[in-house]
């Protein structure tokens, strides 16, 4: 039987990074043991249009995912990537849900201009129970090496802010 | 299994990770959302695999291989499956000595296609066998078991996959590797492999008998799972549409099919009689529908109006309550659009300048549809550009076929222009015609991807290359000239603008690379790590 679930979207414009933001929640809560789906739609969103992601996993770790993709009004979290995204996607989220802006991140303190997908997946981090050493590995296992260090501080930025 | 074999991968990861499990020694495919990655994977974890020119070459390779005894793969996106069509067909006749899997990849709501065609269809017409898994460890899991029916039965068998199962991360325990496969070795079966009249007629009642054996297997076949609920419903559903099912009604009994042609008739039939209520749940065509109740098995079907689209949770919920009133209105997102600096935006600030009628084709390009050029006038199939144009040629009046050009990009040309260009030079319009070749370098659209006229393989390792302008002069083309979009832009607009009012046939080839690619052509050409 299928547990309870915690279900994110996440969304902006192609370029932006939503892809990489949510690799990174998705591999999180597989480094925490969770079931864990993330779905997306690839192809002409690439070309600068809207693009959503989905990542849902197990509230537990014996919970279950059935179905990759968020039904509407049932959203936990909706974080957007750019501002002008949220009212696009808000009937998403469940009563209650927490919505995840840009304006959470002082853009002035990124470590790079790119880096905004990653800060705000540090700003989600505080509303889930992940620990600082399991989003470690997760972004060390998404990006190249290369990218370690500036995205660790882009998190920690979100994370702390 | 101990967890640290556990893997985040996508439905295209896990079926390459499943091929090279079990010793596949060839993959061809064409690029194609949401197909492409299978290949581009399996070779990145060592596999031999190429980018072919089209889906039908990439699947008469793949024959070859298991003529050879060899274990191959085809990928490719539901429409390609229509190109590889003609060696399918007969391929059903035909056998195979080692074991091929085409893997077709379906999109559902047409996230990335010019259709939303339900590739099941194919199963049936050319008898052959089909598996539909709905998440990456069924990609994995599905993948290895369609290789083994190929192989024990001597057929080649597809796996349909859907964009929600490509491009889903899911998790994946994969198996052990199988052993070594046996060596590829030619062994001669005239009778078997030479499709003639006289040997056709029987293979064709071969094929006919392994199915009907292929059906009675299927009848206890652990590809196909129950879920335990109350007698009220049963779901009857395949795929990603399965899940949404389990987690829309948990209290329903549910049969989900893995194995879905040939079906396993009698034990949905067992299951259609245990229940009150029967609903097939099925994305896309009513396949199962029709299957089963041409079969005499009793079962509800969805509304016309969930036919479109892919199928979610909320969409089984109003199926499951018969519920047909009008849904809430998918978000407004912002279109795609060419990129900034993109070189394609010269030709279609060209074309709407001078008012021509623009048969396009598939690509990147096909977005100078939308505003600010609106300088295309159809989009029909891979290649369709010049066959279109040439009909609008050859029946408008003088005044509006000079106006006609044909629009496509450089690997679509590679794919099934070259068929095109040829009839243009063989059943010549009175007024000539104008193909303008968008050549960016290479297959922006599906993410960047190698063909013949980049002169790389699909590792991006040097390769033959083919010219577009050579062919085109030497199949008798009046006019093949290249320009520069960007730098040279002005003497394209006149040679244009002269070759539209002659009677010319003319191959204008507009090569800039693209701008997403330019980085990675650099490296390439240096010879540098990707």
């Amino acid at each position: 039987m299928a547990g309870q679930v915690m279900n994110i979207v996440v969304a902006g414009l192609g370029g932006q990074g939503v892809l990489t933001a949510s690799d990174i929640i998705a591999a999180a809560a597989f480094a925490a043991g969770r079931d864990v789906k993330k779905a997306e739609v690839h192809g002409m969103s690439q070309r600068g249009g809207s693009v959503r992601t989905d990542v849902r996993f197990g509230a537990t770790p014996d919970a279950m995912v059935l179905s990759p993709m968020v039904t509407a009004g049932e959203a936990d979290v909706l974080m957007v990537l750019a501002a002008d995204q949220a009212d696009v996607h808000r009937d998403v989220l469940r009563a209650g849900g927490a919505l995840i802006t840009p304006e959470a991140i002082d853009a002035d303190r990124l470590p790079h201009p790119r880096s905004l997908n990653v800060a705000m997946v540090g700003a989600l981090s505080k509303v889930l129970d992940f620990d600082e050493a399991t989003w470690r590995a997760a972004i060390q296992a998404v990006l190249p090496p290369k990218l370690h260090e500036i995205n660790a501080q882009a998190f920690l930025l979100g994370r702390s802010g | 299994m101990s967890t640290s074999a556990r893997a985040l991968l996508s439905g295209n990861e896990a079926v390459a990770r499943a091929a090279l499990d079990c010793g596949v020694a060839l993959g061809a495919g064409y690029p194609g959302t949401p197909s492409t990655e299978i290949l581009e994977t399996f070779s990145a974890l060592g596999g031999y695999a190429q980018w072919s020119p089209n889906e039908k070459v990439a699947l008469e390779v793949a024959i070859g291989a298991a003529f050879g005894g060899a274990r191959a793969i085809a990928t490719m996106k539901h429409v390609g499956v229509n190109v590889a069509a003609d060696p399918l067909f007969t391929a059903a006749y035909t056998g195979v000595s080692g074991a091929l899997v085409l893997i077709c990849a379906d999109d559902p709501g047409m996230a990335s296609s010019q259709n939303e065609q339900d590739s099941r269809r194919y199963a049936v017409a050319a008898g052959v066998p089909m598996l539909e898994p709905a998440d990456s460890q069924e990609a994995y899991d599905f993948t290895r078991r369609a290789f083994e029916l190929s192989q024990q039965w001597r057929i080649p068998v597809m796996v349909r996959v859907t964009t929600r199962v490509c491009h889903t991360k899911t998790v994946v325990t994969p198996r052990a590797p199988a052993g070594p496969a046996a060596p590829p070795h030619f062994q001669r079966d005239i009778k078997g492999r030479v499709m003639v009249p006289a040997y056709a007629r029987p293979a064709h009642r071969r094929l006919r008998k392994k199915l009907a054996e292929l059906a009675a297997w299927n009848e206890t076949c652990d590809l196909n799972r129950d879920y335990d609920g109350g007698a009220a419903l049963g779901i009857v559903a395949s795929g990603v549409a399965a899940l949404h099912a389990r987690e829309a009604a948990p209290e329903a009994r549910i049969l989900k099919l893995g194995f879905t042609y040939p079906l396993p008739i009698e034990r949905i039939r067992t299951f259609a009689d245990g229940v009150e209520r029967c609903v097939v749940i099925e994305e896309g065509d009513p396949c199962l529908v029709d299957g089963l109740r041409a079969a005499g098995i009793e079962v509800e079907g969805k509304a016309e109006m969930y036919r479109f689209g892919e199928l979610n949770v909320e969409r089984v919920r109003r199926i499951l309550s018969r519920d047909e009133s009008p849904e809430p209105a998918p978000p407004p997102g912002k279109p795609p659009q060419l990129c900034v600096g993109c070189p394609h935006r010269v030709a279609f600030e060209t074309l709407r300048d001078l008012g021509c009628i623009v048969t396009g084709d598939i690509g990147c390009y096909t977005l100078g549809v939308l505003p600010p050029f609106e300088a295309m006038d159809s989009c029909v199939c891979m290649g369709a550009s010049i066959g279109v144009g040439l009909g609008l040629r050859h029946v408008l009046a003088d005044e509006q076929a000079r106006k006609v050009v044909s629009v496509i990009g450089d690997s679509t040309f590679m794919h099934s222009g070259i068929t095109g260009l040829v009839d243009m030079a063989y059943n010549r319009p009175k007024t000539g015609h104008v193909v303008m070749i968008l050549d960016n370098s290479t297959t922006a659209m599906t993410g960047l991807q190698e063909h013949p006229g980049t002169g790389r393989k699909l590792n991006h390792e040097p390769a033959g290359q083919v010219n577009p302008e050579d062919l085109a002069r030497a199949i008798g083309i009046d006019n093949v000239v290249i320009f520069d979009p960007v730098k040279e832009r002005d003497a394209f607009v006149g040679a244009l603008t002269e070759s539209l009012a002659s009677d010319r046939l003319s191959v204008f080839i507009l090569r800039r690379p693209c701008l997403l690619a330019a980085a990675k052509l650099r490296r390439y050409t240096q010879g540098g790590q990707e």
